[in-house]
C-alpha cells in the first residue's frame, strides 16, 4: 500500500517536472524560430514604412511586393538556376562514383580495400583551404590549355568537380557500411550465374541500395546547395553565381533596403526548408547512416 | 573448411575475366583520380608550397623559403595569436555549452515529453539554413532597424553597432553559431538514442534511478560511438569555422579566424604563401579529430 502512494507521489512530481521542462523547451523553441519568423516578417513590409514607422510599427501595408522586387531588381532566378546547374551533376556523379568504390570495396576483398576506404573517408574531412591555392591554379592552367579561362574557373564545371571531390569520400564511407550488410550470398550467386563484374554492379547491387542513394541524395543536395565557400572562390563572374554567394553580394548591395533582402533570403532558404520537409525521414538517415554505425 | 573457403576466395579471385578485371580496375581507377587530382595532390602542393616564397602568379618565381614562413607566423603574427584564441572560444563555447544542450535537448525530446513533435522540428531548421542565409537572418536581428536595436529603443537613425563591439561581439557571434550546431547535435544524437534498448531505460526506472542518474549511467555509456562522433564533429566544425563570420564582417579581420586568415592570404591583394602554411598548420590541427573520426567508424576493419 505505501509503496503505491509513494509510487504515486513519485508519478506526480515527474509529471510536474516534464512540465516545466516542456514549458522550457518550448519557449526556446520560441526563441528558435523567432528569428526565421521575424525576417519572414521583414519581407513582407515595405522598407518605406519602417523607416518612417519605425521597427515595431503596427504595419500599414503588409504584401508580397518585396518578392516580386527580388525576381526583378535581384535576378533571383538566375542565382538559384546556377546553384541548380551545380547542385543536380554534383550529387548525381557523387553518388555514382561513391557507388563504384564502394562495391568494391566491400563486394571483393582486395588487400587494398581499407587503406581506399580510409583515404576516400579522410579526403572528406580536409579542412577546404587546404587544397585552394593549387586547385584554384590548377582551372586557370587547364583552361589557358583549352583556350578558355572560364572552362573550370567562373563555370558550373569547376564547382561541381570540387565539390565531387570533397563529397565522394562520404558517399563512399556510407554506401560502403550499407553494402556490407548485404548478404554475401546474393553476389555469390550472381557470380556462380555468370553475371560480369558490371551486371553484378548494376543489376544485382545498385537496386538494393536505393535507400542510402536516397538518403545520401537529400543529404547532399542540402550541403552542396548551402555551400559558400567554394561558390564565393571560384566564380567571380556575377551571371555564374550560385544563390549563396549571390546572397553575399546582394547583402553588399541592398544593405538599405533590407525588406527587400529579407526576400531574398527566404527565397534561398525556401528549397532546402521544404526538401527537408517533405523528405525528412531520408535527411536524417543520411545523417546518421555516416554517424551511427560501429 | 577454412582450406576449402580459401581456395575458394582464390579461385573466384582468378575466375574474374580480362573484362571484368578492366571493369574493376575502372571502378576502383577513376573515383580515385578524381580524388587525387582534385583533394590530395592540391594538399600536398600546399603542403610544399608553405615552405616557398610566391606571390601566387609565376611558377617560375617560386623561391625556397625553407621555414620562413612558420616562423614569420609564431613570432611576428599577433593577428595569428587573435585568430588561434577566437577558434578556442569557438572550440570551447562549442564542446562546453552548445553540444552539451544539444545532447540534454536530444535526451528530453526522446522521452516524448509534451510538444517534443513540434520542438523537434522547430530545433531542426536552421541544420538546413546555409551559414550565408544564417549571417542574413541574424543580420536583420542585430543591424539598424532589426529587432534587437528595436528593443533597445534605437531606431535606424540612431542604432548603435553590435558587430562592432568588442565587449560582445564574441558572444553574439556565438549565440549565432550555436544556433544550428545544437539543432545539428540534436538531430545526431536523437537517432542514437532511438537505437538504444527501450528495455535498458525502463530498467533503470524501476530501479528508482533518478533522470539524470539515468541518462549518466545508462543513456551515456550506451552511446559511446555516437558520442566520439558527436565530439569529433564539434572539434572540426569548430576549426573549420568560416562563413558565418565571413557573411559579417567580409575579408576584414575585425574577428579573426584561421580560416579567415587563409583566405585574407590567398584572394587578398598580395598572395602569400604565408596563408599556405597557416593552412597547414589548420591542418595539423585538424588531424586528431580525422583519426579519431575514423578508428571510431573503422573499429571493426582495423
Amino acid at each position: 500500500m505505501s509503496t503505491i502512494v509513494q509510487d504515486q507521489k513519485y508519478r506526480n512530481s515527474q509529471k510536474r517536472k516534464d512540465a516545466f521542462i516542456s514549458t522550457f523547451i518550448g519557449f526556446f523553441a520560441f526563441v528558435w524560430i523567432f528569428p526565421i519568423l521575424w525576417t519572414i516578417w521583414t519581407s513582407l513590409r515595405p522598407y518605406s514604412d519602417v523607416v518612417s514607422y519605425g521597427v515595431f510599427s503596427w504595419p500599414k501595408r503588409l504584401n508580397f511586393d518585396n518578392y516580386f522586387a527580388a525576381f526583378k531588381q535581384m535576378h533571383i532566378l538566375g542565382y538559384f538556376l546556377n546553384s541548380l546547374y551545380v547542385t543536380i551533376p554534383a550529387v548525381i556523379i557523387t553518388l555514382f562514383l561513391g557507388s563504384l568504390i564502394a562495391f568494391v570495396v566491400s563486394r571483393y576483398k582486395f588487400k587494398f580495400s581499407l587503406p581506399l576506404l580510409l583515404v576516400f573517408t579522410a579526403g572528406n574531412m580536409l579542412p577546404a583551404v587546404l587544397v585552394y591555392i593549387p586547385v584554384f591554379w590548377m582551372y586557370i592552367w587547364v583552361g589557358d590549355l583549352v583556350g578558355n579561362r572560364n572552362f573550370l574557373y567562373n563555370n558550373y564545371l569547376g564547382l561541381i568537380l570540387i565539390h565531387v571531390a570533397f563529397q565522394t569520400g562520404f558517399a563512399t564511407f556510407v554506401l560502403s557500411s550499407y553494402m556490407k550488410t548485404i548478404p554475401k550470398e546474393i553476389s555469390e550467386s550472381a557470380i556462380v550465374d555468370g553475371a560480369s563484374v558490371f551486371t553484378h554492379y548494376w543489376r544485382v547491387i545498385l537496386p538494393l541500395i536505393r535507400p542510402p542513394l536516397a538518403a545520401l541524395g537529400v543529404l547532399m543536395t542540402t550541403w552542396i546547395y548551402n555551400d559558400f565557400f567554394w561558390a564565393l572562390i571560384l566564380v567571380s563572374q556575377d551571371s555564374k553565381r550560385p544563390i549563396t554567394s549571390g546572397l553575399r553580394r546582394l547583402n553588399g548591395e541592398f544593405v538599405t533596403d533590407f525588406n527587400l533582402l529579407a526576400a531574398g533570403a527566404i527565397l534561398a532558404a525556401a528549397p532546402t526548408v521544404i526538401l527537408f520537409f517533405v523528405l525528412r525521414k531520408q535527411f536524417i538517415s543520411g545523417l546518421t547512416l555516416g554517424s551511427t554505425k560501429g | 573448411m577454412n582450406t576449402t573457403a580459401a581456395d575458394k576466395k582464390v579461385r573466384s579471385r582468378r575466375s574474374l575475366s580480362r573484362n571484368d578485371r578492366f571493369t574493376l580496375s575502372a571502378f576502383v581507377g577513376f573515383p580515385t583520380f578524381v580524388q587525387l587530382i582534385f583533394l590530395w595532390i592540391p594538399a600536398l602542393a600546399t603542403i610544399l608550397l608553405s615552405f616557398t616564397y610566391w606571390n601566387g602568379i609565376r611558377i617560375s618565381d617560386i623561391k625556397w623559403a625553407g621555414f620562413a614562413n612558420y616562423k614569420n607566423i609564431f613570432l611576428n603574427d599577433t593577428l595569428f595569436y587573435e585568430a588561434l584564441k577566437n577558434n578556442l572560444i569557438w572550440l570551447l563555447w562549442f564542446s562546453l555549452i552548445a553540444t552539451p544542450l544539444g545532447i540534454l535537448l536530444a535526451y528530453q525530446i526522446d522521452r516524448k515529453i509534451k510538444g517534443h513533435k513540434i520542438y523537434e522540428s522547430i530545433y531542426y531548421i536552421p541544420v538546413v539554413l546555409s551559414l550565408a542565409v544564417i549571417g542574413i537572418i541574424w543580420n536583420f536581428m542585430f543591424q539598424p532597424g532589426g529587432f534587437i536595436q528595436g528593443l533597445m529603443g534605437r531606431d535606424i537613425g540612431n542604432a548603435v553597432s553590435i558587430w562592432g563591439n568588442y565587449k560582445i561581439n564574441t558572444y553574439v557571434i556565438m549565440a549565432v553559431a550555436s544556433w544550428r550546431h545544437i539543432g545539428y547535435i540534436m538531430l545526431l544524437y536523437l537517432s542514437g538514442l532511438k537505437s538504444v534498448d527501450p528495455s535498458l531505460k525502463e530498467a533503470s526506472a524501476i530501479d528508482g534511478a533518478t533522470d539524470w542518474q539515468t541518462f549518466r549511467k545508462v543513456i551515456l555509456p550506451a552511446m559511446k560511438p555516437v558520442n566520439i562522433i558527436i565530439v569529433v564533429i564539434t572539434l572540426i566544425e569548430s576549426l573549420r569555422a568560416f562563413d558565418l563570420v565571413f557573411i559579417i564582417y567580409g575579408s576584414s579581420t575585425s574577428w579573426p579566424l584561421l580560416n579567415i586568415l587563409v583566405y585574407q592570404n590567398f584572394a587578398g591583394q598580395g598572395i602569400s604563401m604565408k596563408g599556405a602554411a597557416l593552412a597547414v598548420i589548420l591542418l595539423l590541427l585538424c588531424i586528431g579529430p580525422i583519426i579519431g573520426y575514423l578508428r571510431t567508424v573503422f573499429k571493426e576493419d582495423l
